[in-house]
């Protein structure tokens, strides 16, 4: 029964206009608690004590590392998204993947261009081609090739059936963003806050950037919603004038 | 501050992404509902908006 209704609720939000109607109501509720977590977290960000090694350097971790941890869940909201796509036609899921892959591509270049000015004072270089730098590098062109994909093609429908297939061939690429500062030896820091044994970050440093964290998921999700209502618009659009030329043509 | 340069261009390039994201986004969403306003001022209606509650489609 509770299965079914789950399943019933699911296949409500296949209806877009039950989904603009949704995203209406939700939309100022999570802006408003996206604007207030970034107040407090900004403040917290800076006025919090510097690190005794890294001095005030450590406070380009607030913006960085929520940036990095969004362009993988970015892009693994992207790989639900290809399989609802392949597996059910979900009628959104295209529309999903479709309206995250700017937003992803934002915060992975957020990710690089911050660790870069984190990385000159600290490591003395901007740039090195190690396994995390790398990596994450190789994301931000996946990004950028996913999005001349869905440029390129006409027919939405197809775009968005080969988009999942290399979304999903792709996704081998975030275990390995995740996990290469664990199986190989590079300059970048290993894990320090999701870690099995717990985080090794003091409290001081922990907090804000969890908050930081917070409200940069949060403004993610606000625009995704945005996108996907924009996206919906723009095929209603694309139907209604292709209605309009077959009436013109036949002279309706 | 020290390292103020890096920290500031940190901030101010994050900021001014965001910044743009949300502004194209804004921007973006206001066109398609004008482009919606004008097809629907010239007449044009979705099919499930055209007929009213209740009528049987054909």
């Amino acid at each position: 029964m509770t299965e079914s209704l789950a399943i019933r609720k699911f296949s409500d939000l296949a209806n877009p206009t039950r989904f603009l109607a949704l995203a209406e109501r939700v939309l100022p509720w999570l802006a408003a608690l996206c604007c207030v977590l970034f107040a407090v977290g900004l403040i917290l960000s800076f006025t919090t004590e510097g690190d005794y090694q890294q001095g005030d350097t450590v406070r380009i971790m607030y913006i960085h590392v929520p940036a990095a941890w969004l362009s993988m869940m970015c892009y693994s909201v992207m790989a639900l998204s290809a399989i609802g796509t392949l597996v059910w036609r979900h009628p959104l899921a295209d529309v999903s993947h479709k309206a995250a892959a700017p937003l992803g591509a934002a915060f992975t270049l957020i990710a690089l261009v911050t660790g870069s000015l984190w990385g000159k004072p600290m490591w003395g270089t901007w740039w090195v081609w190690d396994a995390r730098l790398t990596s994450v590098f190789i994301l931000f062109l996946m990004y950028l090739g996913l999005i001349a994909l869905n440029r390129s093609m006409d027919d939405p429908s197809r775009a968005a059936r080969v988009s999942a297939v290399l979304i999903l061939v792709g996704f081998v690429n975030i275990p390995i963003i995740k996990f290469s500062v664990d199986w190989w030896n590079t300059l970048h820091q290993p894990a320090s806050v999701i870690r099995l044994d717990g985080p090794t970050i003091d409290p001081e440093f922990l907090w804000p950037l969890l908050i930081m964290a917070v409200a940069f998921t949060l403004l993610f999700f606000c625009l995704h919603i945005m996108a996907m209502r924009n996206e919906i618009w723009r095929r209603r659009v694309a139907t209604q004038r292709r209605l309009a030329a077959r009436m013109a043509g036949r002279g309706d | 501050m020290t390292h103020a340069f890096y920290i500031l261009t940190a901030y101010t390039l994050t900021t001014l992404t965001i910044l743009s994201l949300i502004a194209w986004t804004w921007m973006d969403g206001r066109a398609r509902r004008r482009e919606l306003a004008e097809l629907e001022a010239s007449g044009l209606r979705r099919r499930s908006a055209a007929a009213p509650a209740g009528t049987p489609s054909p």
